[in-house]
């Protein structure tokens, strides 16, 4: 682009942006002369520069605006909310033919009549009041012969003669020797930037602020500045290889220089650094403009305050919260402040504050959005989230006040009751808060009804340099920024916290949670290095989840310059870049989010390579009485830990509470892409916070059992000591010297998914001990029919499959029961092997066949057949 | 009649060229960073002054064994910069630039390696051998097609 026109457009972007902000200041305080007299001048500044490079229509137009300032200055106008309002739609028109020339570099065809038309209307006091200002056509040209605007204008200014220039004056137009006395009453460029950043739509003019900033800014091109970045992250390390050679060298003539080199090279490192800073307030510069164009629309007296215009954050930051910032003010224009009426029978004043603050606080930058207006409407957010289908009837109901008012956030959301022009598109609050969790930063909320409500963001101070911190796989290196790193933890044989597996899943327990765990080496596809003697697990989260990554070590915490990957590696979502460490070595940056993604995929296939072992294990834990079982201990409902056999547990899983839905049968909640059923082991489940939920599956049927808090995992001899008749117990057992139930897992399953039908049988506990063989291929079944049967009284022995039954019934003939599963085998088979009555099962309903989960029918037959047998 | 200069190099037995003009420096590629994950031809990235380096291993992009020598710093890498990015090519050893006329190279052979004839613009005949004249583009870019036609 031609140079003239690129210094032009972006010298004037910036003027207008001031005139934005001093014309909202005039409006609340006509009397102030100073702030007339700099409008005029950055007004007229620009239709001066428009006529010197050619820009006819712009030139036109700035110079309608000029002429109705004028009359403001002169005097010989009130200054009123529409003549304002009609200036700042110029203001506007001309932005847009800026942007238009930006893009390609000529000016829109189309002229800008009906404004210049009503604002030489509003010059000459016959603006009508009514809002928006209708549009007039009129027919006079504004540009051209003096002739044409003597004819039209009766105002004293027109007609005149200006001997400086040599013609008629405009309509409005000032002569050159006027100009030079409003130039000179008024403030120069260089005291007028700064305040204009700081202002607010009804602030008193700030004196001693102006004083004390001089003319002490250029404009550097970024590209100097990110090279200047680059060289200088070189020159540290230099530095740095420097120091550890003289570290070597115990006595040198280089230590004193080269120290001071270090110490320059430092504060150089800090002030490029700087160079990248900006104060925040360069992006508030449009909000007074926003509220103050909200409130006349709305009909709302609003105010805006802002606080920490000067806290810094890096330009790139800036630009990315800029949108979402300005969606918020307009949010709380509409809706967090009420009509003057409303406020005046809350007993409010009229003016309803909206208040803008920025800080930092421990490497962050928070920005707090206030306003004292009505606060959120919990009923109204909850029935419109009930109705929009975004929560259940059941979740209404149980979400607290500060849940529901976080629904604002939620996809699809807006309450406004009907689309006004401020807000109310429907997209809403949830890009503010995608928009913001895109840079690192979180979103939060307070509200108190009748009393506003308070929005904070936290947003990193920078992009471009990052906390991480260094972790190591084997011999790689990798940084982790540590904004998504929660808080590291040890395990290992001496440590306190130790990987515990469940099916081959890898979880941790911490403090009362139970923690997923993925290997980063198995992310990214490296060999294992021993993981159990003394790993670090790098506990994360990412958005809602929250994960262990387990690490060999970890190094360091360092600052880093996050350089992009290039475009060769760029589609890898494990990465988010690249850095160079202060040794020089290049490593690569994590990316938490998409470290998460894989987090479930790299578990699934852990758990299917693993299961076939877990299937032979399972076998042998519950084979003949004499041997061990793994037992996971629990507590629900009551204090007393509960029990059920490990290897039926397919999964641990915590969810938080809100995710579960209500349906005609019971609780479920959206897992691994289905929905699972919930049923509560003795206590309730939970409505809100976290429940921990121990996993069932068995071929297609998932089910979830909600427990209170899950205890121990022991490995004891199960002796069922004594049947209970109460639901769902098998029987009590001593685990860890204390007396525990067992619980019957299909009792509470059938609960939640009347495929598992189950009932509670009496037991006749006096019965003499017979012998049942349960032959079943599926673990499964194995698992859940042997503690059931033993619990009835009878003594069970396992076998996989046919050929372990046939051994066993060959060896040992005392078999009274063959229990035989019919789905996978041919139960005949064995009929030959023995004498004892074969009972066929199935997990299916059938008539020859004894339906597996229904414990009242296994145990009739059961009974039947040893009576038959008896019998013969 | 027009000349190009050409600075040569060897892969494995190969003599290749590229032009002077596409070429920034010739380097000793050390420290390099391994990327997991990363396709077999990323040899890593590492450090040049302050610059990170994408280094490719013309070996693995052209389907020859990789080198038999050890990952020291007998190894050379030709330095590129392409759209704003750094990229060293790891070769087997530099040779002499040379000066040849623009007309007097032939179109790839018809019968050579789909892969060879993607990253070869065309062969000079040299007095003892001949000598592949290398599109450092479609080379650098992945041995997905997409990428070779995008970069063309």
């Amino acid at each position: 682009m031609d140079d003239l026109l690129s210094e032009f457009l972006t010298e004037t972007g910036e003027s207008l942006d001031v005139v934005d902000v001093e014309l909202v200041r005039f409006e609340s305080c006509p009397g102030d002369k100073a702030t007339l007299n700099n409008i005029f001048r950055l007004v007229h500044t620009i239709k001066g520069t428009c006529g010197f490079i050619g820009l006819p229509r712009l030139e036109s137009l700035a110079h309608a605006g000029e002429t109705l300032l004028g009359k403001f200055r002169d005097g010989a106008l009130d200054v009123t909310p529409a003549a304002v309002t009609l200036i700042l739609a110029s203001i506007d028109r001309i932005k847009t033919i800026l942007g238009h020339l930006a893009d390609t570099q000529t000016e829109p065809a189309g002229d800008d009549r009906d404004l210049i038309s009503q604002l030489e209307d509003a010059a000459e006091g016959s603006l009508q009041s009514s809002l928006p200002p209708p549009v007039v056509v009129k027919l006079e040209s504004t540009k051209g012969a003096p002739a044409a605007a003597a004819a039209d204008g009766q105002g004293e200014d027109n007609g005149l003669w200006d001997a400086d220039q040599g013609r008629y004056l405009r309509p409005g137009e000032v002569s050159l020797a006027e100009l030079e006395a409003a130039f000179r009453s008024a403030d120069g460029p260089e005291t007028q930037a700064k305040p204009a950043t700081s202002s607010a739509p009804v602030v008193e003019h700030d004196e001693d602020r102006k004083a004390g900033i001089g003319a002490s800014t250029i404009r550097v091109n970024v590209d100097v500045l990110e090279s200047m970045m680059t060289m200088v992250s070189e020159l540290v390390l230099t530095r740095n290889q420097l120091m550890q050679m003289l570290r070597a060298t115990s006595d040198s003539e280089f230590k004193t220089p080269l120290q001071r080199l270090s110490g320059i090279t430092a504060e150089l490192q800090d002030c490029v650094m700087k160079t990248r800073m900006q104060p925040i307030g360069s992006a508030w510069k449009k909000l007074p403009r926003i509220v103050r164009d909200a409130g006349q629309d709305l009909a709302k007296k609003l105010e805006l305050v802002m606080e920490g215009e000067e806290t810094e954050l890096d330009r790139q930051v800036l630009e990315l919260i800029k949108d979402p910032l300005t969606h918020m003010i307009r949010n709380s224009c509409d809706h967090g402040v009420e009509t003057p009426a409303e406020r005046v029978a809350a007993g409010k004043s009229e003016t309803g504050t909206i208040k803008l603050r920025a800080y930092h606080e421990g490497g962050h930058i928070i920005i707090e959005l206030s306003d004292d207006g009505a606060g959120l409407k919990t009923d109204r957010i909850r029935a419109k989230a009930l109705e929009k289908g975004i929560i259940d009837a059941a979740e209404a109901m149980s979400m607290t006040d500060a849940q529901i008012h976080r629904l604002i956030f939620a996809p699809g959301f807006s309450t406004a009751a009907k689309v006004t022009n401020i807000s109310g598109r429907g997209v809403g609050m949830d890009v503010v808060k995608t928009n913001v969790e895109l840079i690192g930063g979180a979103v939060d909320l307070k509200s108190r009804q009748g009393n506003g409500t308070t929005f904070s963001i936290k947003i990193p101070l920078t992009l471009a340099i990052i906390k991480a911190l260094i972790v190591g796989v084997g011999e790689h290196r990798f940084a982790m920024p540590q904004l998504s790193v929660l808080e590291l933890v040890r395990t290992g044989k001496r440590c306190e916290h130790k990987i515990e597996q469940i099916n081959a899943t890898r979880i941790l327990r911490l403090r009362d949670r139970l923690l997923p765990l993925v290997a980063l080496s198995d992310i990214l596809g490296l060999e294992e290095v021993d993981e159990n003697d003394h790993a670090c697990i790098v506990v994360m989260q990412v958005g809602d989840t929250r994960f262990g990554l387990i690490v060999d070590e970890v190094f360091d915490t360092e600052e880093i310059v996050v350089k992009p990957l290039s475009k060769r590696l760029g589609s890898m979502s494990e990465y988010s870049g690249a850095t160079i460490l202060g040794d020089g070595a290049v490593i690569m940056i994590l990316d938490p989010n998409g470290v998460a993604k894989s987090v479930s995929g790299a578990d699934r296939a852990a758990s299917r390579a693993l299961e076939d072992a877990a299937r032979a294990t399972a076998t042998a834990a519950l084979k003949g009485s004499g041997e061990c079982t793994s037992l996971l201990l629990f507590t629900a409902g009551t204090t007393e830990p509960r029990a059920c056999p490990l290897a039926l547990v397919t999964r641990l899983e915590e969810f938080d509470a809100s995710t579960f839905e209500m349906t005609a049968r019971g609780h479920v909640v959206q897992y691994r892409g289905r929905l699972m059923p919930i049923a509560a082991a003795g206590g309730t489940i939970r409505s809100e916070g976290r429940q921990p939920v121990l996993v069932f599956s068995q071929g297609d049927i998932v089910i979830g059992l909600a427990v209170d808090a899950i205890l121990d995992i022991v490995e004891e001899h199960l002796d069922i000591q004594l049947s209970d008749s109460a639901p769902g117990v098998l029987g009590t057992a001593v685990l860890k010297g204390k007396s525990t139930e067992v619980i019957d897992i299909s009792h509470y399953l059938s609960m939640a998914e009347p495929g598992w039908a189950a009932a509670v049988a009496q037991v006749d506990a006096t019965r003499t001990k017979k012998r049942v063989l349960l032959v079943d291929a599926h673990p499964f079944f194995r698992n859940m029919l042997a503690p059931m049967v033993s619990a009835a009284g009878y003594d069970v022995t396992v076998a996989s499959d046919l050929q372990e039954a046939r051994g066993r019934l060959t060896q040992d003939e005392a078999y009274d029961v063959v229990l035989a599963d019919a789905d996978g085998t041919a139960p005949d088979a064995l009929a030959e092997a023995t004498s004892a009555r074969i009972v066929a099962l199935s997990s299916r309903r059938d008539t020859s066949t004894v339906l597996k989960s229904d414990r009242n029918a296994l145990l009739d037959a059961i009974e039947r057949a040893i009576r038959v047998g008896e019998a013969a | 009649m027009t000349t190009c200069e050409f600075v040569t190099f060897r892969i494995c037995d190969q003599m290749f060229g590229v032009s002077v003009s596409e070429i920034h420096d010739v380097f000793r590629p050390a420290a390099m960073t391994p990327v997991p994950l990363s396709g077999p031809e990323i040899a890593g990235v590492l450090n040049l002054r302050g610059r990170i380096v994408t280094a490719i291993d013309a070996r693995s992009r052209l389907g020859l064994p990789s080198s038999t020598k050890s990952k020291g710093s007998q190894r050379l890498a030709i330095g590129v910069e392409r759209h704003g990015e750094s990229f060293g090519l790891i070769i087997d050893e530099i040779g002499d630039v040379v000066r040849l006329e623009e007309n007097a190279m032939e179109q790839n052979p018809v019968n050579l390696d789909a892969t060879w004839s993607g990253v070869s613009r065309g062969v000079y005949r040299l007095e003892d051998r001949l000598l592949v004249i290398m599109d450092i583009d479609r080379m650098l870019a992945g041995a997905g097609s997409e990428d070779a036609a995008a970069a063309a």
